[in-house]
């Protein structure tokens, strides 16, 4: 930012401070905390992943008063999943296809500062798996950074939208994209790529800041030397040990489209310098096709973000069935277990448990179900292996019915939020079951590479999503709000004590982060499957904001015109959202929410 | 005269030669009406400009027409046919049974890019901008038209006689039952639940 930006800045702080102070809110400072408080400069608002913010002007007591300040059309009616980012008196979105990046005037009531455009390849929404979605940006030195559709990494200045660099990172006509939201950590831009559903080697890559040159790149399949796997690599578990296990884990050559990829959001420890990260389900879909551990897909690795070099693995899924990918989130803090302070992550994993992993060694302290799961008896605590249920093992040409949770999982993408307040993770999540049929895949490039049919319908108790708050520590929800659809949104996290989401059908909620009571809510004009934030504007109030605009996986029987008389529409979809087109219809709106 | 008409021939065929060697100076002295050679229904566009009846009269136009360029359009077998290379060729990745997913769905009745076999043909083989890839020279003609003739199927075109079965396999159903809640899912309850 420019230095003329720091008066005004610090100003707005004191004034805050005083403003909390005044009406006797208590600040909980948490580590690795900026002096921008009220910025929102990545999609998880910090490197834990927490998507907590010390704001507190917007309370249990007065969120019911909250009203929309002002509004903002992206132009495009697809799936909006990106977090804006809010730098000083700037908003930044990104949207779905065709990827423009706004500014948004703060001081201006939000009114446009600059569009850039990065005019992606048209062709690349044909390989966009589950809608043409981008997971947002990130700021860092000046600097907005983010992915295209068709596997471009951007640099972009962020005061007056000028093109710094931008890197080709893939190739579409293999299936490549990228819609994750990159984070930056010192000079490294992270990025990974996405077409898990397209025989597409899965991999992350860090790229030089200033240039746009690669620095590193690291597959999720194939030789330790590709991989990034040398001596320091010490994984926790013996399954995870052995010399080229992302080859031998892999009928022969299948691991050069085995998937694996890594499109999530990740998260960085400075203390420990490790950037953590899930990678995707193994490709084809079908695994009879893949027999073996298939690694290094499905699973969570410890990297240090300089050379890329592997720390450490854990596999939360060995030769996954059910396109359980391990792109979760991991939300990095610190919980009393066993007497001591052990400093951890956690893992709403897709398989439907909830895992607390030792973040400097990849120990499994615990694996919970935070959802319904009768495709898994549990996670074996000493090999750290994952136990099937063998009836519900997939066979080829037989449709396996009952599957839960179904491919989705307990919960996808959608990222939780962490409050150090209440000790409590909120978890946007899915409450689906399937029918699975192997069939077994053809690869040709560029083509999805998928062979099985699936259809999920709603599970247990017919509704089809859940709003959790689960306490760790306890392995046990605190409380939890079920939704007619799956809840396909970010979670938000305030000092405020109050915690936000939105629904498939367009409602964005604001809920007591202690008992779970819902205290306001506001139908916007299109579903909701974004990342909301929250930020001090240039007046020093604190504002909330959310794109509306249904899409994604689970909503792309709307944004896509599908037709849900056919119940594997979308992959899957047409029949738990076959009513979601009576509910809500396409939208790409930012709303802006503050009190009155 | 058998000895002459191979020697003519042999004049002629390197004339040709000439010419076609010379491809870049190449030129169409005669050049037809546009889609009325090969190509002749690809007309995507709903608006023909100029006075009505001005077309001339080998373009065909009316769906009678456009369909003599389909060869299997009520030929159960190559129906079939097309309905496996849908699955082997990954349409069906894309597409689904015909609700859609990553592509648009092709049993409404919504054509982008035009629903006769024509159009169909040209959008396999061509591509098409927002995704579709070409698969012209990866299929031979005769399987482009089979896979025409299976997609023109899902949204009913051709005759019932023709046309092969729906797939049973994910339904929980049998489809005469499935029949019934199509024509109850525009009225389904309010709490979500779906008529089983």
């Amino acid at each position: 930012m420019p230095a003329e930006d720091a008066g005004p800045r610090v100003s707005l702080i004191v004034r805050s401070v005083a403003v909390a102070l005044a009406l006797g809110f208590v600040a909980v400072p948490t580590s690795g905390q900026s002096p921008r408080d009220g910025d929102w400069p990545m999609a998880s608002k910090d490197y834990a992943n927490t998507r907590y913010s010390d704001l507190a002007e917007i309370t249990a007591d007065n969120v019911s008063t909250l009203r929309v300040a002002w509004t903002f059309s992206t132009g495009v009616v697809r799936g909006q999943e990106a977090a804006p980012l809010v730098v000083g008196s700037t908003m930044y979105i990104v949207t779905p296809y065709p990827n423009r990046l706004f500014a948004l005037d703060l001081a201006q009531g939000g009114a446009l500062k600059w569009t850039y455009d990065p005019k992606p390849q048209s062709s690349s929404q044909g390989v966009a798996c589950c809608d043409v979605v981008n997971r947002g940006a990130a700021y860092s030195d000046g600097t907005i950074y983010f992915n295209t559709l068709d596997a471009h990494t951007v640099a972009v200045d962020a005061a007056t939208g000028q093109e710094k660099w931008r890197t080709q990172m893939g190739d579409i006509n293999i299936g490549e994209s990228m819609t994750m939201a990159p984070l930056v950590v010192k000079d490294r831009v992270l990025v990974g790529v996405s077409g898990g559903e397209f025989g597409v080697r899965g991999w992350a890559a860090g790229l030089d800041a200033k240039t746009g040159e690669v620095a590193w790149r690291a597959y999720s399949t194939g030789p330790d030397k590709e991989v990034l796997i040398g001596p320091d690599f010490k994984p926790f578990y013996e399954m995870d040990r052995g010399k080229d296990l992302g080859v031998k884990t892999w009928p022969p050559g299948t691991w050069q489209i085995g998937g694996g990829t890594v499109w999530g959001f990740m998260a960085y420890d400075p203390e420990l310098d490790l950037v953590y990260y899930g990678t995707g389900n193994p490709g084809p879909w079908a695994p009879h096709q893949r027999e073996g551990d298939n690694k290094w897909t499905t699973g969570v690795f410890a990297r240090r973000p300089g050379d890329g070099s592997a720390r450490w693995f854990y596999q939360t899924g060995p030769h996954d069935l059910f396109d359980w990918d391990g792109i979760n989130e991991s939300i990095l803090v610190t919980l009393k277990l066993g007497g001591q302070d052990r400093k951890v992550m956690l893992r709403p994993e897709r398989n439907g448990f909830l895992y607390v992993i030792d973040r400097a060694t990849g120990e499994v302290l615990s694996a919970t179900p935070y959802g319904f799961v009768n495709a898994a008896k549990g996670v074996d605590l000493k090999s750290g292996r994952l136990q099937p249920v063998a009836e519900k093992e997939p066979q080829v040409n037989k449709v396996v019915r009952d599957i839960c949770p179904a491919a989705p999982g307990a919960k996808d993408w959608n990222p939780s939020a962490w409050s150090p307040r209440t000790q409590l993770l909120y978890i946007p999540h899915n409450n689906l079951c399937m029918d699975f049929e192997e069939q077994g895949g053809n690869y040709i490039a560029g083509t999805p590479f998928v062979g099985a049919k699936v259809k999920f319908v709603k599970g247990r108790g017919g509704f089809g999503g859940l709003f959790t708050a689960w306490d760790p520590v306890k392995q046990q929800k605190a409380w939890e709000l079920p939704d007619e659809f799956p809840v396909w949104s970010g979670a938000l996290a305030t000092a405020g004590d109050v915690v936000f989401y939105g629904t498939l059908s367009g409602y964005f909620r604001a809920v007591d982060a202690r008992s779970g009571k819902v205290l306001w809510q506001f139908k916007a004009g299109s579903g909701i499957i974004g990342q909301p934030i929250t930020y001090r504007g240039p007046d020093g109030q604190q504002y909330v904001a959310v794109l509306s605009g249904v899409g994604g996986w689970a909503g792309g029987v709307v944004s896509g015109d599908l037709d849900v008389r056919d119940s594997t529409a979308g992959n899957g979809w047409g029949t738990a959202a076959h009513d979601l087109p009576q509910r809500t219809t396409k939208g790409g709106t930012l709303y802006v929410f503050a009190l009155p | 005269m058998s000895s002459r008409f191979p020697r003519r021939a042999g004049f002629a065929a390197l004339a040709l030669l000439a010419l076609v060697a010379c491809e870049r100076e190449q030129r169409e002295l005669r050049t037809p009406p546009s889609g009325a050679a090969t190509v002749p229904t690809i007309r995507v566009g709903g608006i023909v400009p100029g006075p009505a009846g001005a077309l001339p009269d080998s373009i065909p136009t009316g769906p009678a027409a456009e369909d003599r360029t389909s060869p299997y359009e009520e030929n159960a077998y190559a129906i079939s046919e097309g309905k496996r290379l849908y699955s082997w060729m990954n349409c069906i990745g894309c597409h689904g049974e015909g609700g859609g997913a990553i592509g648009p769905a092709l049993m409404d009745q919504t054509w982008i890019y035009g629903g006769s076999p024509a159009n169909i043909y040209a959008t396999i083989v061509e591509g098409r901008p927002n995704g579709m890839p070409s698969f012209g020279g990866r299929l031979t003609d005769d399987d482009v038209w089979k896979l025409v003739a299976y997609v023109r199927s899902m949204s009913a075109q051709p005759s019932k006689a023709a046309r092969p079965g729906r797939n049973d396999d994910m339904q929980t159903k049998k489809s005469e039952q499935r029949e019934l809640r199509k024509a109850t899912n525009e009225s389904s309850s309010p709490d979500g639940t779906r008529p089983q």
